[in-house]
């Protein structure tokens, strides 16, 4: 019997409001949309709210930062939390990459006449390698012990999950109840307004700002690191609104290893000042300034290292050096913004002649007792700048750029090409962000440097090196 | 027939239930509603804002709260005590001008900045001032209410008088007097005999401000901001005005005492110790505490 097209309609109508009504009671149970690290989940503020695009800090979050990880709202203190609240986050970064490296020393093979080859020699040639790889694991927590009382932890590991500890310290904040007195102790990143520890690129070398970690070829100080988390004292303070910062720190110069190594006892000072001015609806810009300065050993105070390699003492003692330079942090309306970092760095000649870097604990010849310097030895010089510009479509996208430069000025060594050790280094690169609520982050990240320097393929010609990156970096 | 009957009524009931479910949301109003008032401005000194250059930083840094559509309901609504505000009614507790009326932009402006203690509310005081003054603007357009109706004009606070112990003494009178002691307790503690019964204007329980546990008012801590406190109230919760019944003079006087029962040290709370100034007790009889 055939059916009817008027029952065959009323078939349809009836499935199609039961299809209907399921779909509306789904779609009115569906759960709010929720996710969180931790400093978010207490406070109910989404990441976009500390963060210009996550990690690195805004405005506001520099000002949390700032206030020992606190919104000064007197709940502050964990006596305000709901017990099950737990100050922990962890991040981690899944990846795949291709790192293209020019002018490597490859073997070159023939044939050894049975049928097999053998090593004929060796050859530079570029050497393209890519795969899957995963980051190293951070696992963070901070915040506050009790108002005004504020900490932090990372241990932080390598992609073979190897940790140590990154952070460790704990902070009295608003001393005196003044937000300009704020005494911090432990091992803690330096009061750079660009935060290296925030950056927002990953590659090998877009994932560092080579300004922060620069060395002149064959220099010895290892300890001038800006961008490395050092052992030390930092008093800070602010405004109210964070418009006027300063720092102070008084660090070892031990380069953030633990168990006083090199038995030697140098010490450096990191300083800071900046100033943010209103400009309306182009939003707030900061000038500031920095300097790191102090001395730094260039010989262990005993025969072996801590890695058990017998040293032999130099007798050079500690040697000074530093890095000074400008910050600048600019913005163009909601989105459009341009970091900028300058800096001029000056090793002592001692350095420079490669004192110092014993960090591997192998002895060098540089590293004997009644070395004298070489005849014309200086202290090496250079200058360098760093222009980062964002474009923020969105809490959720962002795109970075970063151009760095890096010029000798005074080569250590005298009859070294001028432009021996320069770099020039740029990184493209983009953040998706998928969800931006208070609970997780998870950026789709694409990135793309470009490394040059000046001399230092085995050859002696110029080394190019390139990596492009795509992963899911994500913290919860 | 049967059949034929309960695909009538699944039909029914199918559309039936989307018209339920959907009926919350027809109630409220929508993006094209805040749509008509995206040109409201807001005037804070000679800045002019603008409603329609705050969305990226209301989305930015509000929107987890205060909900897309400024109605209170962030994600974070169900985590956070007291709740967000929600815009939509047009109903502010901190304003300098009366009581049913609407705050001017500079009150909203002020309470961007400020934050409110004791809550998650922060001071969002890194704006720029027109970063704030265009967020004033995008709070407006979320209510009907900023379209027909102006803000209420300021109320005029006397110049503040010198403390002195008979002003305090009389400060004290004027807090037996209006009963506040009912709903913030005799120590100022907010355990009054009406504490737990309170409820603000959308039926939610609601604590009587705890002079004694240190925190700020959250309308302002200066002696101008407790004053227009209480003779302005809290729209929205069960603080009233009391303009009404305390006169510009005795104001002053009420805010000298209300220093006495707070926790941070103020030569008020000094020469209350050396009054050996007692509370005030409930039982005396009328005018004489």
């Amino acid at each position: 019997m055939r059916v009817s097209s008027y029952s065959r309609l009323r078939d349809v109508s009836y499935f199609g409001s039961l299809v209907l009504f399921a779909v509306t009671v789904m779609l009115a149970c569906s759960p709010r949309a929720n996710a969180l690290p931790a400093f978010a989940r207490k406070y109910g503020l989404r990441c976009s709210a500390c963060h210009e695009s996550w990690p690195m800090l805004n405005y506001f979050g520099q000002k949390f930062k700032d206030n020992g990880y606190q919104l000064m709202n007197d709940r502050d203190a964990p006596i305000w939390q709901n017990p099950s609240y737990w100050p922990v986050t962890f991040r981690i970064t899944p990846i795949w990459h291709r790192v293209s490296t020019g002018k490597v020393m490859v073997d070159t093979y023939g044939s050894n006449g049975a049928g097999g080859s053998v090593v004929t020699g060796s050859t530079l040639q570029r050497v393209s390698n890519s795969g899957f790889d995963i980051s190293g694991l951070d696992f963070h927590t901070g915040g506050t012990l009790e108002k005004n009382i504020s900490f932090y932890v990372l241990p932080s590991s390598n992609n073979a999950a190897q940790f140590h500890f990154e952070t460790v310290m704990g902070r009295l904040d608003n001393l005196f109840g003044s937000s300009w007195l704020n005494v911090k102790l432990g091992k803690f990143e330096l009061d750079n307004l660009l935060s290296e520890k925030r950056i927002l690129t990953l590659t090998g070398n877009g994932g560092i700002y080579q300004l922060y970690h620069f060395r002149p070829q064959g220099d010895g100080n290892v300890f001038g690191q800006m961008g490395d988390n050092q052992l030390g004292l930092e008093v800070m303070g602010h405004s109210w609104n964070d418009r006027t910062r300063y720092s102070a720190a008084l660090l070892s110069s031990v380069d953030g290893q633990v168990g006083l190594p090199y038995g030697s006892n140098a010490y450096s000072g990191f300083f800071t000042f900046s100033q943010a001015f209103d400009t309306g609806k182009a939003g707030v810009q900061r000038i500031g300034a920095y300097a790191f300065v102090g001395e730094a050993p260039t010989n262990w105070l005993t025969q072996t290292g801590p890695n058990g390699a017998t040293v032999i003492p130099g007798a050079v003692g500690n040697k000074s050096f530093s890095r000074e330079g400008f910050v600048g942090q600019f913005y163009f309306g909601q989105h459009v913004d341009l970091q900028v970092v300058t800096q001029h760095g000056q090793d002592s000649v001692w350095f420079g002649q490669g004192y110092g870097d014993f960090i591997d604990g192998v002895a060098s010849g540089n590293n004997t007792t009644g070395t004298t310097l070489a005849a014309g030895a200086q202290a090496p010089t250079w200058n360098g700048v760093l222009v980062e510009p964002h474009y923020i479509y969105s809490p959720q996208l962002i795109f970075i750029g970063r151009f760095e430069t890096i010029r000798m000025s005074q080569q250590s060594t005298p009859g070294t090409a001028s432009n021996f050790g320069n770099i020039s280094t740029y990184t493209i690169g983009y953040r998706y962000n998928p969800f931006m609520t208070s609970r997780a982050g998870f950026a789709w990240h694409n990135e793309y440097n470009w490394l040059h320097q000046d001399g230092t393929a085995p050859d002696g010609t110029n080394l190019n090196t390139s990596e492009l990156l795509m992963g899911f970096d994500f913290d919860f | 027939m049967q059949r034929n009957n309960l695909r009538k009524w699944s039909s029914v009931f199918g559309a039936a239930a989307v018209v339920a479910f959907a009926m919350p949301s027809s109630a409220q109003q929508t993006k094209y509603d805040f749509e008509t008032r995206m040109n409201i401005e807001s005037h804070v000194g000679n800045i002019t804002g603008h409603a329609k250059d705050a969305k990226p930083d209301y989305r930015r840094y509000c929107v987890g709260c205060h909900g897309e559509l400024g109605d209170g309901n962030g994600e974070n609504f169900p985590w956070v005590d007291p709740k967000p505000r929600n815009f939509q009614l047009g109903v502010f507790k901190c304003r300098s001008t009366p009581t049913g009326t609407l705050p001017t932009d500079q009150d909203l402006f002020d309470s961007i900045g400020r934050g409110f203690d004791r809550s998650n509310m922060p001071q969002w005081s890194t704006f720029t001032k027109q970063e704030r003054t265009d967020l004033v603007a995008w709070v407006k357009h979320f209510s009907p209410r900023w379209v027909g109706e102006k803000p209420g004009t300021p109320i005029t606070i006397p110049p503040e008088p010198e403390v002195t112990p008979e002003r305090i003494k009389a400060g004290r009178e004027v807090f037996a007097r209006v009963q506040c002691w009912k709903c913030h307790g005799v120590l100022g503690q907010g355990d009054g005999p009406s504490a737990a019964t309170l409820t603000d204007d959308l039926g939610r329980p609601i604590a009587p401000f705890n002079f004694a546990e240190g925190a700020r008012p959250k309308c302002g801590d200066t002696d101008k901001d407790i004053y227009r406190i209480f003779m302005t109230g809290l729209d929205g919760t069960p603080m009233p005005s009391f303009a009404d019944n305390i006169k510009p003079d005795e104001a002053w006087d009420l805010v000298f005492y209300l220093r006495t029962l707070m926790s941070q040290h103020s030569k008020e709370k000094a020469m209350a110790k050396q009054l050996g100034l007692k509370p005030v007790d409930p039982n005396a009889p009328a005018g004489q505490q």
